[in-house]
C-alpha cells in the first residue's frame, strides 16, 4: 500500500464512474469546497466523467485566493522593511494586493523567502537572531496546525525576533454562508478531508441537518473523488442529508485532538474578511491574547487593513458557486494568469487558473481568436 | 486546499511534545517531518504530511476497506 | 451570517501589470512569446520562421553553419550535478544540436559582480573547461565585465556557440507532419527540482542530481545512423509541456502525449509530489525530444537508448482539429496543456 497509485487506477475509476450513472436518475448540483480538490477534478477530468445533468461548483476552498487584499498589502510593507526576512509558502507569492504582489516586492529588493514549513521559518528565526522574521500565516484549518506548532516552539525558546501575520479561515461558516445565500444552488458537500483530518466532522453534523443537505468527507485522489460523488449523489436520490466519512483511512470523527487543542491554546476564533465573499463572523482566527506579542501586524503597525474595491472581477460569484469561470466575460481575454482581474486566476489553485491551465481551449473560443499568444489555426 | 501527501516514517527521534520528528520518505525524497501531532506514529507506519508536520497516521484496513467497497459485485448496494 | 446577500464581487485590477518586465518574461512561457512577437519579430524585421528555434542556420561561402547564443542567471551557482558554467556550455551545445550542427566553437561572456570570490570563478571557468572537452568544443574568445556588489547574483554567464550543420535536411517545426513519432531521450525533472531544493532549502535528505549533459553526440549519432529528423527541442525551462507545446505551435499540429510512457524518477515524482510541481513543466537541462517520421521512430530508439535506456517514444503527431496543442490522455478524456505563467512556485494547497 502506497496510499497514492491506488487512488489513480484508471480501470477502478471507470466502474466508479458507471456506479455514479447507475444511481443517478436526475440532475444534481454539487459543490466540492476544497481547492486541492478543484485541481485534482480538473487535471483528471473527473467532471467529464459523471453523468449528464450532475454539475460541480467549485467552493472558497483556495487559501491563497481567499486572503484577503489588504492582509497582503500589509505583507508587501512589512516584506519592503529592511530589518525583514519575510517568509511565505510559494504560490502565495504570485498573489497581488491592491497594490504589489510578494514577488515584486522581492524583485524590488525585499527578502522574500519561500519556505515549506512554517518550522524552517522557525528555524531561521533561531539561525539570525539580527533580522525579523515574519511568516505569512495563511490558510484553512489544516495549516493552522503548523502554524500553531511554530508559536509554541517561537514561546519555549524565547526568541523575539519570529512573527506571524495571521490570516487563517475557517471552512464550516464559508458552507454555512453559500448555503444559507438566497440564490444558493448547490444541493450537496464534498468537505474537504484535508480539513477534517484535524478538526474531524463532528461540526458538519449540524449543517448537514440544518439546511438538509448531504456532506460527504472526501480525499483528493481521482478514487476518493469519485467515490465522495458517489455517496453524495447516493444519499440526494434517497432523499437523505447527512454527514458521510469517504476519507476513513485519514480522517476520524474527532478529527486530530492534538491539533484541535493546539489551534484552541494558540487562536482565538474571530471574524475575518474574504477576498471576493466578504466579512463572515466567526469564520477566521487570530492569535490568542497571550501570543499577541508574535503578532507582525502589530510589531510593524502599519495601519488599518484597507477595504477591497470593487472591479469586473466575479470570483465572489464563483466562490458561492453561482456561477463558473466560463460565465465570467473576461476569462482568457481580459483576464488571463498573466494579467489576473481576481485571485482565483492569479493563483494556481484557484478555479480560473485550474480552468485556463487545463481547458485552454474553453479559454480560447472565449477569446474568439483575440489571444494572440494562443497558436490560432 | 491543503496539499498532503503520504510519506512512510523510516525511524522516528526523542520523544519532545512539541520537537518529536522522524526521517519520512516520500517515494524516493526523504525529509525530516515534525511528530508531534502523531505521537503513536512508529517507523513503518505511512503518515499524512501537510507543511512539514504530520497530521494523521493512515489506517490501511480502512485504505483496503475502501478501496473494495465499490468494486463491481458490491457497486450496486456501495456499502461502505 | 454577515454580507449573505453580498453582490459587488471585490477582486482589484492589479495596477500597471503589462507595461513592465516581469520576471515571467524570462520564463519561456506565453509572456516570452510575446516579447518576441510583439517587441523582437517587429524590431529585427524577422521572418515568420526567425527566433521559433533553438538557433539560426547560415550559409556562408557554401559552409552550411548554425549560429546561437543564451544567457545564464541561475542561482545558487552551484548545485547537485553541476554549476553556472557546465550549464553555460552545455546548454549552447545543445542549442547548435537542436539545429542538428556538430557544435565547435564557443565565446563566453561574464559578468562578474564585485565581492565574487576568486575561487567560485577559478571552479566555474575550470568546469567550463571539462564540459568543453566532454562535449568536443574549443572555447575560442570571450569577455570580462564587473558590476557593482548588489547589481548581479555573483556571476552571469552568456555564452555563444557556432557548429557546422550536419544534418542533411533542415531541422525545423515547419517539417513536423501529422503521423510523426515524439521520441523523448530520458527521464525528465532532475535539474528544475535539485536546483529548488537546493536554492529554497527544501530539506530533502535525498539528494537529486541535475540532468546538465551535452546531447550533441546523441543528435551526431541519430544523424549518421540515417534517421530522419523533422524537429529536436532540448527541454529547459518550462520542460517537456513549454517544449511541446511550443513545436505544435509553430508546426499547426496536435501533438497526443502518453502521459504513462514519461519517465520520472522516484525522487522527482516524490518532490513533485510533496511540492504540489508537475513534473511536465520541470526544468531539465540534458533531455530533448526528436519528431520522426513514424517508420524511423524504432531506429531513433535504438540510437538513444545507447545513450539512455530511458528514450522512449512518448507520444504522436495528429492533424489540429481546431488549434494547435498537446494533449494529455487523462481518465475523463483529453486533457489541453498550456504555457505555464511564470515560474512553478512549490504550492500549500
Amino acid at each position: 500500500m502506497k496510499y497514492v497509485d491506488e487512488w489513480r487506477e484508471p480501470a477502478k475509476a471507470r466502474r466508479y464512474a458507471e456506479a455514479i450513472a447507475r444511481v443517478t436518475t436526475r440532475p444534481w448540483t454539487i459543490m466540492e469546497i476544497c481547492g486541492g480538490q478543484t485541481h485534482s477534478i480538473v487535471r483528471y477530468g473527473i467532471d467529464r466523467l459523471l453523468p449528464e445533468g450532475v454539475t460541480l461548483l467549485h467552493g472558497p476552498g483556495c487559501p491563497v485566493c481567499v486572503t484577503p487584499a489588504g492582509v497582503i498589502d500589509a505583507a508587501v510593507a512589512i516584506a519592503a522593511r529592511p530589518d525583514v526576512t519575510f517568509c511565505s509558502f510559494g504560490d502565495m507569492l504570485r498573489v497581488p494586493g491592491d497594490g504589489d504582489s510578494l514577488l515584486a516586492a522581492k524583485a524590488r529588493g525585499a527578502d522574500v523567502r519561500i519556505v515549506y514549513s512554517p518550522l524552517d521559518a522557525v528555524a531561521l528565526a533561531r539561525a539570525r537572531p539580527e533580522r525579523a522574521v515574519v511568516f505569512f500565516a495563511i490558510g484553512f484549518e489544516t495549516t493552522a496546525p503548523a502554524t500553531a506548532m511554530a508559536v509554541l516552539q517561537a514561546e519555549r525558546e524565547q526568541l523575539d525576533n519570529f512573527f506571524l501575520l495571521v490570516s487563517h479561515v475557517l471552512v464550516p461558516p464559508a458552507i454555512e454562508t453559500i448555503l444559507g445565500d438566497p440564490g444558493n444552488l448547490v444541493q450537496g458537500f464534498l468537505a474537504a478531508g484535508h480539513v477534517c483530518t484535524v478538526m474531524g466532522y463532528a461540526e458538519y453534523e449540524p449543517i448537514a441537518r440544518r439546511f438538509n443537505i448531504p456532506i460527504v468527507v472526501t480525499g483528493f485522489e481521482p478514487i476518493d473523488l469519485l467515490q465522495g460523488l458517489y455517496l453524495c449523489i447516493r444519499q440526494l436520490e434517497a432523499g437523505a442529508a447527512v454527514v458521510e466519512n469517504q476519507y476513513s483511512r485519514v480522517v476520524r470523527r474527532e478529527g486530530n485532538v492534538l491539533a484541535r487543542e493546539a489551534l484552541a491554546k494558540v487562536f482565538t476564533v474571530q471574524a475575518q474578511q474574504w477576498r471576493g465573499m466578504g466579512e463572515i463572523a466567526a469564520s477566521g482566527l487570530g492569535l490568542a491574547p497571550a501570543y499577541k506579542r508574535f503578532d507582525a501586524l502589530e510589531r510593524f503597525a502599519s495601519g488599518p487593513a484597507p477595504r477591497e474595491r470593487p472591479g469586473e472581477c466575479i470570483a465572489g460569484e464563483l466562490l458561492r458557486g453561482r456561477k463558473k469561470p466560463c460565465d465570467c466575460p473576461a476569462f482568457g481575454t481580459r483576464c488571463t494568469p498573466e494579467h489576473p482581474l481576481g485571485a482565483t486566476m492569479v493563483s494556481s489553485e484557484g478555479v480560473c487558473a485550474a480552468y485556463f491551465r487545463y481547458r485552454p481551449r474553453q479559454a480560447a473560443e472565449r477569446a474568439d481568436g483575440a489571444n494572440p499568444g494562443r497558436g490560432a489555426p | 486546499m491543503c496539499l498532503a501527501v503520504p510519506g512512510r516514517i523510516l525511524d522516528t527521534d526523542g520523544d519532545d511534545p512539541l520537537t518529536r520528528q522522524g526521517r519520512v520518505d516520500f517515494a524516493g525524497i526523504v525529509k525530516q517531518v515534525n511528530l508531534a501531532y502523531v505521537p503513536q506514529a512508529l517507523a513503518g507506519q505511512y503518515v499524512l504530511v501537510h507543511a512539514g508536520l504530520a497530521i494523521a497516521v493512515l489506517d490501511e484496513q480502512e485504505a483496503l476497506r475502501t478501496l473494495a467497497c465499490f468494486t463491481e459485485e458490491n457497486a450496486e448496494e456501495g456499502d461502505a | 451570517m454577515s454580507d449573505s446577500s453580498f453582490t459587488a464581487p471585490a477582486c482589484p485590477l492589479p495596477a500597471g501589470a503589462s507595461d513592465i518586465i516581469e520576471l515571467a518574461h524570462g520564463g519561456g512561457g506565453r509572456l516570452t512569446c510575446r516579447l518576441i512577437d510583439d517587441i523582437f519579430r517587429p524590431a529585427f524585421g524577422l521572418a515568420p520562421d526567425d527566433f521559433t528555434h533553438d538557433g539560426a542556420e547560415l550559409g556562408i561561402d557554401g559552409a552550411r553553419l548554425a549560429f546561437t547564443t543564451d544567457s545564464y542567471v541561475v542561482r545558487p551557482l552551484f548545485f547537485p550535478g553541476g554549476d553556472i558554467g557546465s550549464l553555460a556550455v552545455n546548454g549552447t551545445v545543445n542549442d547548435l544540436a537542436m539545429c542538428g550542427a556538430q557544435p565547435l566553437y564557443l565565446s563566453v561572456g561574464l559578468i562578474l559582480e564585485e565581492g565574487l570570490p576568486i575561487d567560485d570563478l577559478r571552479r566555474v571557468a575550470a568546469s567550463m573547461r571539462q564540459a568543453a572537452l566532454a562535449a568536443g568544443v574549443r572555447i575560442v574568445t570571450g569577455d570580462t565585465k564587473v558590476v557593482e556588489r548588489g547589481k548581479g547574483d555573483g556571476l552571469y554567464v552568456n555564452t555563444a556557440g557556432v557548429g557546422l550543420l550536419r544534418a542533411p535536411r533542415p531541422i525545423a517545426p515547419r517539417r513536423v507532419r501529422p503521423g510523426d513519432t515524439v521520441i523523448l531521450s530520458g527521464d525528465i525533472g532532475r535539474h528544475g527540482v535539485a536546483i529548488l531544493a537546493v536554492r529554497e532549502a527544501l530539506g530533502f535528505e535525498t539528494e537529486i542530481t541535475s540532468d546538465c549533459a551535452p546531447l550533441a553526440a546523441a543528435v551526431l549519432d541519430l544523424i549518421d545512423g540515417g534517421v530522419e529528423l523533422h524537429c529536436l527541442r532540448d527541454l529547459t525551462r518550462g520542460g517537456l509541456a513549454t517544449g511541446l507545446i511550443e513545436i505544435a505551435r509553430d508546426a499547426n499540429v496536435t501533438i497526443e502525449l502518453d502521459e504513462d510512457r514519461i519517465a520520472v524518477a522516484e525522487p522527482v515524482r516524490g518532490a513533485c509530489e510533496i511540492l504540489g510541481l508537475d513534473p511536465l513543466y520541470v526544468a531539465n537541462e540534458g533531455r530533448f525530444v526528436a519528431v520522426v517520421p513514424a517508420d524511423h521512430a524504432e531506429r531513433a530508439l535504438a540510437h538513444l537508448r545507447r545513450f539512455d535506456a530511458q528514450a522512449a517514444a512518448i507520444g504522436r503527431v495528429i492533424a489540429p482539429e481546431r488549434a494547435s496543442g498537446v494533449h494529455l490522455a487523462t481518465l475523463g478524456g483529453l486533457r489541453e496543456l498550456d504555457w505555464l505563467s511564470g515560474e512553478q512556485l512549490p504550492r500549500i494547497c
